[in-house]
């Protein structure tokens, strides 16, 4: 079946069987490896996309089902190459990872916790960050870089990297 | 030994981890990630039975299927490879990668089936058609144990991997003096570190080159020389790629049965051949459980609370092949006394097969199940006394003037502190208040608990748990290495020479050459060469790369800077201790003559009449490490110097249960942690905060759970729990540097912290909780749902 899925703010094509789910066309036919496959039954959150800026498990959703929606990878919160968004760049700075697996999906639901709360409690960040498991970091740091993102985000009065998009 | 620097500029600063920018991208470059062209793809037939005969095997439906290519049995990939490395001198518990003849677990691969795509492959796994003939099974150890059990490998002629009775010191004569005695079991449920990142590979095969090329999420010591041997090839025709990202490990990547079958196919077909676990083939068959373990613990002590001797029994249920299982009793003995001036130690280890999936290694090698006995051991001979459970660690901890300390099984800790450390993190805590507030939880109508444990982190990874478990082994040698090659512009390129996954070893090793050379190290790039250019190294286990492959850079360095030292004082002429070097520059210690850190590059690389006679062009530098103490092997009665170095970290934990519903909430957590010299702290703290998340898991929620027709039930991530940001606390860690004697800065080992001691002390905070009820918790982990109904039982009866 041939879909067009608008990824990133491009609109990308691709054949696909119905079966396919919307991570394996993301990696496999569009190249876009950042989303990680964990646990293929949407606990993890390893595959975590935002559909029209809502965080969204990509391996419980066909590829067939997300035409429509605007769909924003980790390939697209980096502003150009080489050049971090402050929350990314938080996640460097307070060591908010380690093996880096479940990292893109942890930066996208920060990213749209952010957007909508731009002053999060503590108990905000944990519920959010909720359905993303980590396994390396037992989550302190990553509490901490999206804390000091949150910081950085008010100061700067910077505009958001993802554009709040209107529900379908 | 060289000296270290005087003062230290980038070690131990809290610089960014340089790993980190491609991650936070999505630019990492997993085993998934990896894209070879005309590739393949694996799925495999699992066993239905946990032991079964295989009648027959009818591929033929499946491979009249368009796309499928290749359906592969356990008898052709056996007269085609040698067996699986096999630790121990059991020869007739033999292992392939698919099984031959018999089915030994549920979930263990019987056929693999290779397609087009996965999604095929799957369709064909689903068509093939096994015959099996259903055989007696055994799922617990101590059945296993027993004259009439099933025998998992019948040529092998019982279930016993391993059966050792270790005796140091005077354990009757201490047990006969002692005036009091107690003895308990404790039970360790298997679970692991699940990593989110399942194991992967991608094999190929080069018939004109004779090379095979793997890709893979691989943590393991010697990869490349145990596919060379599995598949009869020479060692330099097998090429691993290091510098594929491992998404996460904590011990349990070493998928070599997954490497085996895929480079098998991948010669047979001639094309690339990938397999990707997908979670329920990870779970159930990726054979990466951890320990699985029943402890018998006998004690005796004085009525000071003085220990004077332990008996300790670890029965490990090593699940269907040897795999790793039985050596993760052996690597303890090199603990086993913990933090404790225990004098002597009747230890004795078993392992037995049963029909579960294998083990591998897990975080901490089978040292956070002992540290988890012989903590609740401290615990107990304190409530036998009426004493006060830190009390009774003081008064058994080693003093830090009696380092190094010889404990009886062989092994001499290196450095420590733990009064203070502990003293520390009460007077962090606000002990009293600390007790204040469980008692006023406790009012509220909560069951309310503190939690103590302290123990120890054996670091540095000399491996003579080998040695002392299988005699035939006679491995002394545990190195790691680094290469430092500054080109012809003065830039700088160093090496590590085996994977990572999450640990920070490029950020490791170039703040340890940055620190020698007084350089930046942002300056330096960092690679992975692949198998076939690295230098030796034993990949990153027991928490060892920080002593050893900080150990490697630090003296190839040493060696570097030493040269640019001949070089200037030849310049100079004068001797080498009349100059000296600074910020990557040498000057003469008289007059102001210098040379920078270009001019000298300038000399190595074009300057032939002005290098030191001898010298080779270029500016390159190579160190192999040993493990410091390392290097001896075993006597006769069992005792050896395990590893070199040893952290401690002492834990502090106010736990409530509602007792309605048996849920434990962690209302506060405090660890203090002596890790010696640390050499980035982001590092060391988030290894600390992960480990005691894993801890925490495998404390209450994290479980392979088998029933009774010895199938596992807990094979999806609904089932088997994984700690959330809800369920762990913000934690509070309290520092303290003891610096390792042993190791070039001082430093010991963090990659197991939290984790070796956070289920003891989530155990000791239950136990504490259920105290007033007069029932205690015996077994991790501590589910809801069991914990609920002790509670109401408990109840129950105090009621009636």
């Amino acid at each position: 079946m041939k879909v067009e899925l608008s990824v990133n703010g491009e609109s990308r094509s691709a054949d696909v069987e119905p079966r396919k789910t919307l991570l394996d066309c993301l990696r496999e036919d569009f190249g876009l490896t950042g989303s990680h496959t964990g646990c293929e039954h949407g606990v993890c959150g390893a595959c975590t996309v935002l559909l029209d800026g809502e965080p969204a498990r990509s391996c419980l959703m066909f590829a067939v089902q997300a035409d429509g929606y605007e769909i924003t990878t980790i390939e697209g919160i980096a502003p150009a190459p080489g050049e971090l968004s402050v929350i990314q760049d938080a996640f460097c700075e307070m060591h908010g990872l380690q093996c880096g697996y479940c990292t893109p999906g942890m930066v996208l639901t920060a990213t749209a916790l952010l957007r909508d709360n731009p002053q999060p409690t503590r108990q905000d960040i944990v519920e959010a960050i909720s359905g993303n498991i980590c396994r390396c970091t037992g989550y302190g740091q990553i509490v901490e870089a999206i804390a000091l993102a949150a910081q950085r985000l008010a100061l700067a009065n910077a505009p958001k990297n993802v554009p709040k998009t209107g529900q379908r | 030994m060289s000296t270290t620097p005087r003062r230290l500029r980038y070690v131990s600063a809290n610089r960014r981890v340089r790993e980190d920018r491609r991650f936070v991208a999505g630019m990492g470059q997993f085993a998934a990630d990896v894209r070879t062209a005309n590739t393949l793809h694996v799925a495999l037939v699992p066993s239905p039975h946990p032991a079964a005969r295989i009648v027959a095997i009818d591929a033929s439906a499946a491979m009249a299927l368009p796309g499928i290519r290749y359906v592969l049995t356990g008898e052709e990939l056996a007269a085609a490879t040698d067996q699986l490395m096999n630790g121990l001198d059991t020869p007739q518990v033999q292992r392939y990668p698919l099984a031959i003849k018999q089915a030994r677990y549920v979930g263990e691969w019987v056929a693999a089936v290779v397609a087009d795509t996965r999604a095929l492959a799957e369709d064909g796994a689903e068509l093939v058609d096994v015959s099996y003939e259903p055989l007696p099974f055994v799922i617990d150890p101590e059945e296993a144990l027993k004259p009439d059990a099933p025998i998992v490998h019948a040529p092998h002629g019982s279930n016993v991997l391993l059966d050792r009775t270790f005796v140091w010191g005077e354990v009757e004569r201490d047990f006969a003096e002692s005036p009091k005695h107690l003895s308990f079991r404790v039970v360790w449920g298997r679970s692991s570190t699940v990593p989110i990142e399942t194991f992967g590979i991608t094999a190929a095969w080069d018939p004109w080159r004779e090379l095979l090329d793997v890709w893979a999420s691989i943590q393991m010591p010697k990869y490349a020389d145990q596919i060379a041997r599995a598949m009869r090839l020479p060692a330099n025709a097998v090429r691993v790629h290091q510098d594929v990202d491992v998404g996460g490990s904590y011990g349990v990547k070493r998928g070599i049965k997954h490497t085996i079958l895929c480079g098998y196919l991948a010669r047979r077909i001639g094309r690339p051949v990938r397999l990707i676990e997908d979670r329920f083939e990870n779970m159930r068959a990726g054979d990466a459980h951890g320990p699985d373990r029943i402890f018998d613990v006998s004690l005796s002590f004085n009525t000071d609370g003085i220990i004077k001797s332990m008996k300790m029994r670890a029965l490990d249920n090593a699940g269907a092949y040897a795999g790793r299982a039985p050596f993760q009793l052996g690597k303890p003995i090199g603990a086993i006394v913990g933090p404790y001036k225990i004098q002597s130690v009747e230890y004795r280890a078993q392992s037995v097969t049963t029909n579960k999936a294998v083990q591998e290694a897990v975080r901490g090698f089978g040292q956070s199940p002992t540290n988890y006995a012989i903590e609740s051991a401290i615990d107990k001979v304190a409530a036998a006394l009426g004493l006060d459970r830190i009390e009774v660690r003081r008064r058994n901890f080693i003093r830090k003037e009696e380092f190094p300390y010889l404990i009886p099984s062989g092994t001499r800790y290196d450095s420590g502190d733990y009064h203070t450390v502990a003293a520390k993190v009460l007077d962090h805590v606000g002990y009293t208040a600390l007790q204040a507030e469980r008692d006023r939880l406790r009012q509220s109508g909560l069951l309310a608990g503190i939690g103590i444990a302290a123990c120890l982190e054996p670091s540095g990874g000399n491996s003579s748990f080998e040695p002392l478990l299988n005699p035939k082994n006679t491995t002394s040698t545990w190195m790691e290495a680094c290469r430092i090659h500054v080109d012809a512009l003065g830039d700088i390129v160093t090496t590590v020479n085996t994977t990572s996954s999450g640990q920070g070893h490029e950020t490791l090793v170039s703040t340890v050459i940055g620190e020698i050379l007084e350089i930046d190290p942002d300056r330096i790039r960092v690679l992975r060469p692949d198998s076939l250019e690295s230098m030796p190294s034993n990949s990153p286990v027991g928490s060892r790369m920080a002593i050893m492959l900080g150990g490697a850079a630090f003296h190839a360095a040493q060696k570097l800077k030493q040269k640019l030292i001949a070089i200037a004082a030849h310049h100079f002429g004068l001797s080498e201790d009349a100059v000296d070097y600074a910020n990557g520059g040498v000057a003469a210690a008289a007059g102001d003559r210098r040379l920078t850190w270009l001019d000298l590059v300038n000399i190595a690389h074009r300057n032939w009449h002005l290098l030191p006679q001898g010298f080779e062009p270029g500016l390159e530098t190579n160190h192999v490490y040993q493990v410091p103490t390392g290097g001896t092997l075993p006597t006769p009665d069992g005792r050896v110097q395990m590893y070199p170095c040893h952290s401690f970290e002492f834990h502090v934990v106010l736990l409530a249960i509602d007792p309605d519903l048996g849920l434990p909430h962690i209302k506060r957590y405090a660890i203090g942690h002596d890790c010696g010299t640390v050499i980035n702290p982001h590092i060391v703290k988030g290894m600390t905060l992960g480990g005691i998340a894993h801890g925490i898991g495998a404390a209450l929620f994290e479980e392979f759970v088998y029933d009774d027709q010895g199938q596992m039930i807990t094979q999806t991530f609904m089932d088997y729990l994984l700690p959330s940001s809800l369920e762990v606390p913000e934690i509070e860690i309290v520092h303290h540097c003891t610096p390792s004697p042993f190791t070039v800065l001082g430093q010991k080992g963090s990659g197991e912290s939290g984790y070796l001691g956070a289920p003891a002390a989530i155990s000791s905070a239950v136990n504490d909780a259920l105290a007033p009820l007069g029932i205690a918790v015996a077994k991790l982990p501590i589910r809801i749902a069991a914990l609920g109904d002790a509670i109401a039982a408990a109840r129950q009866s105090s009621k009636s």
